[in-house]
């Protein structure tokens, strides 16, 4: 029997004038690892939700066909019930933690499900090691960051050990380390103890490795069900906003078949003798390590925002910025790159003058608008034209929807909107910082964004944007600066800064070793290209010879 | 906000905490209810010395006696001042302010302080008593078995619980992103009443998400949840006999009228070895569970 099973379901949110999702089939098997892909919009989180039980008994609206969560029927069972049998993480770590210990928080499903003191301990015990969060039972919920937020969520929803774990964006608002870490521990549950996963993910790079299968969504309808490498053959054919790096970069080279990950790739290109020596893993330590050397920037031009020598330090608690010397020059696009707390967002605040440093100065050419993690928290009027001028909503592409509510919006529309308030002002920006803008978004957004974002900065006002997302950061930025525990550990051209590391890096970057400072599809491809020729010049001498 | 001072159950390695919270909760009620059920300001006092002492023993000494400084001390200041401009009791006249409208003639008597003070010492004793359960008493687990107990209420309160930092951060978060706005936000009584508006306005999309997690942790089909099955620890023991021995010893001084106090017409306070003795008592059989620290790590 199917852990999961949609049959033609149709789904209309309450009020909404046409179906979220439509004629949805699809059947997940116990332990299979299933990604469910598409762009903004296509329907992921309703068919999650639908398989959660979420729809149609909590949001209401107006359900069509069947869905079965192991074997119970979706529109008989509410979510609690259901959730006996699937589990679910959804985006928001803030919203998905109830009690006030980790302890608590793991035990609440089972005890609410009437298990045993006895059972309930172990069960705590062993999820809480499984999952690496032993050291966090006793810590309140209130102290931890996002990312531990998130484990704990996804513990939480594991401690009842389900036959089903339905994830909507697990990672978003994780590092790439922490991110890794989360798939390679869904996977090892999902290998070690035979449960499905259903994970909705926008980074498809990060995921297809550890995939059985991929399910692929578009206007609320399934277009695409077959293996990671099915998908990747369809999506550079018919959807190429889906196709990770890798596979882009593969299509571009003329290689086939395109690769899950950067593991199949290396291979692949192993095989075809394109992985030269020094790509094969054999790199000395001396080349990273000369890249991510400290670079500070001088220049006679007046900088559109210097930090110098910053300091954050809290009262009582710990030091959260190090002497931190930054110069941006005006037009400049950098991105800060680093681990969750590593300072990235205490520097942005700095930048925009809503903390003062302990010690060290902050100085700037003009205004730095400062654009935070969710657009949202901007919005306080019931129309866009309220929110901002004119102008500044005609520049953020937004001039023809002065009508309609923020809360409406489409994500990369909200989050313009937000930008077009904090740019509003008399006085143009010298400025503009961004805090994880791309967190949620898919490829076809981030990439608006980035566009966006180059036309400001060609104006000439500087960029300086933190993010997670290598991909993002190679496609938009020309500076990347490295922070770790408060110190910046690298700045330099982005090239160097994620062409050498190992989770830093994009893609591209970690399947050539940086080879040539690829970090984006269409380098690597060039890169790949070049040593076909080559291959094929020598093998032209050796046949001459 | 630096964690450490503010006002919450966090665990600590201290016997108090290593009870479970129904009894840490009844522990702190206990020393609550033997402040209502005494007058006498030397009883009172050693109650005081005793919710003070237990606080620090249980590691969370700072945080109460900082709220204490911030809300109790205003309010027994207000206690005082009342009952002095209302009560007509008193025969010890220290100052006549003459004739105060609604009022009528006001005259201070020294009675009336005595008794405020009283009263206000009576109300701190509550008042901390009450904190000492907010910082020793599990949340979670009072929750758990309130809810055998009544389990709407119980998800109503975990709910709430759960909302109100959630909104607080969102109004946190609302707040900041107005100081990034050009002219810097609306600033005083206007900006705030502007983040208050869009956080109540954001208060129904979240509580609607986490109430959507608790009815996937199975709220709606909670059943009849067992016992604890948990043994009782020696703390569990300790906790419960200290709590019970200060109510009996309230009761003895309350039923044998041991350390008669009275405040109007004039001040009568009987001082004897009974009374003093009564309090030390409490004092020493309300701290005596706090020299056993084994099994307080968890």
């Amino acid at each position: 029997m199917s852990v999961l099973e949609l049959d033609r379901v149709t789904y209309t949110y309450p009020g909404a004038s046409s179906a979220a999702i439509s004629d949805v089939s699809l059947a997940i098997e116990p332990g299979e690892f299933c990604v469910l892909a598409g762009l903004s919009g296509s329907g992921k989180s309703t068919v999650l939700r639908a398989a959660a039980g979420l729809v149609p008994h909590f949001h209401g609206g107006r359900f069509a066909g069947t869905a079965l969560v192991g074997g119970l029927d979706t529109r008989e069972h509410g979510a609690a019930e259901i959730g006996r049998i699937a589990g679910t993480v959804l985006q928001d770590p803030e919203t998905q933690v109830i009690m006030t210990t980790v302890r608590a928080e793991l035990a609440l499903s089972l005890e609410n499900r009437g298990h045993g003191a006895a059972f309930v301990a172990r069960a705590v015990e062993e999820t809480a090691l499984s999952l690496g969060i032993a050291h966090l039972l006793d810590r309140p919920t209130s102290e931890l960051s996002g990312g531990e937020l998130q484990r704990v969520a996804l513990a939480s929803a594991l401690a009842s050990r389900p036959a089903l774990v339905l994830l909507d964006e697990p990672t978003s608002q994780l590092d790439p380390v922490a991110g890794d870490e989360l798939i390679w521990q869904l996977r090892r549950l999902n290998q070690e103890g035979d449960t499905a996963v259903l994970l909705i993910e926008h980074r498809l790079e990060r995921c297809l490795a550890a995939a059985d299968r991929v399910i692929a969504l578009a206007g609320g309808r399934v277009v695409c069900d077959r293996d990671p490498g099915g998908f990747l053959e369809w999506a550079a054919e018919l959807e190429p906003a889906l196709a990770t790096p890798g596979a882009r970069m593969f299509a571009r080279a003329g290689l086939r078949p395109p690769p899950t990950g950067v593991k199949q790739a290396r291979a692949a290109l192993r095989r075809a003798g394109l992985l030269d020596g020094a790509a094969s893993g054999q790199l000395t330590t001396e080349a990273p390590l000369r890249r991510s050397r400290l670079r500070r920037r001088r220049t006679g031009q007046t900088p559109a925002l210097q930090l110098s020598g910053v300091w954050h330090e809290l009262t009582r608690g710990p030091t959260i910025l190090r002497a931190v010397d930054l110069q941006v020059a005006p037009g400049e696009r950098v991105v800060l790159m680093g681990r969750n707390g590593a300072g990235k967002s205490t520097l942005l605040r700095h930048a925009a003058r809503l903390l003062q440093p302990t010690r060290g100065r902050v100085r700037s050419a003009g205004r730095v608008a400062l654009l935070l993690q969710n657009p949202g928290d901007y919005f306080l009027h019931e129309r866009v034209d309220q929110e901002a001028p004119t102008a500044a909503l005609e520049t953020a592409g937004l001039g023809d929807l002065g009508a309609r509510n923020p809360r409406d919006l489409s994500g990369g529309q909200r989050q313009r909107l937000a930008l077009a308030i904090v740019l509003g002002g008399d006085e143009p920006a010298a400025v503009i910082a961004l805090d994880e803008p791309t967190r949620g978004m898919d490829t076809a957004s981030k990439r608006s964004l980035a566009r966006w974002l180059r036309g400001r900065a060609a104006e000439g006002t500087a960029v300086l944007l933190a993010t997670h997302d290598a991909e993002f950061a190679a496609e938009f930025a020309e500076r990347a600066v490295l922070l770790a525990d408060g110190r910046v550990i690298a700045d330099g051209p982005v090239a160097e800064v994620l062409a050498g590391g190992r989770y830093f890096a994009t893609e591209t970057a970690r399947i050539l070793d940086g080879a040539g400072g690829a970090i984006l599809p269409e380098q690597g491809a060039d890169v790949i290209l070049s040593r076909v020729a080559a291959a094929a010049a020598r093998a032209e001498g050796g046949v001459r010879s | 906000m630096n964690g450490a001072t503010r006002i919450g159950y966090v665990r600590r390695p201290s016997p108090l905490h290593a009870a479970r919270a129904t009894v840490a909760a009844t522990y702190g009620c206990a020393l609550a209810v033997a402040a209502l059920m005494t007058q006498n300001p030397i009883l009172l006092g050693g109650l005081l010395a005793t919710v003070l002492a237990a606080s620090f023993a249980a590691g969370v000494g700072r945080e109460i006696t900082r709220a204490a400084r911030v809300a109790a001390l205003p309010m027994v200041v207000l206690t005082v001042l009342v009952n002095v401009l209302v009560s007509r009791e008193g025969l010890t006249v220290f100052a006549r302010l003459g004739d105060w409208g609604v009022l009528g003639q006001v005259n201070l008597t020294v009675e009336a302080v005595v008794y405020g003070l009283v009263l206000a010492l009576r109300l701190l004793v509550v008042t901390l008593s009450c904190l000492l359960v907010v910082c020793a008493a599990d949340p979670d687990e009072l929750l758990f078995s309130f809810r055998r107990i009544s389990p709407h209420s119980a998800l109503t309160a975990a709910l709430t619980t759960r909302l109100i930092p959630v909104l607080g951060a969102d109004a946190r978060r609302l707040a900041e992103a107005q100081r990034c706005r050009p002219d810097g936000g609306a600033r005083g009584a206007r900006g705030r009443l502007a983040v208050m508006r869009a956080t109540v306005a954001g208060a129904l999309d979240r509580s609607l998400d986490v109430a959507a997690v608790l009815e996937m942790r199975g709220y709606g089909a909670a059943r009849a949840a067992r016992g604890s099955g948990r043994e009782l620890s020696r703390h569990d023991v300790a906790f419960a006999v200290a709590g019970a021995a200060v109510v009996l010893i309230a009761l003895y001084a309350s039923v044998t009228g041991a350390g008669s106090f009275t405040a109007y017409p004039l001040v009568h306070l009987e001082v004897s070895w009974e009374v003093i003795s009564l309090a030390g008592a409490m004092l020493v059989v309300s701290l005596l569970p706090f020299l056993d620290r084994r099994g307080v790590q968890r």
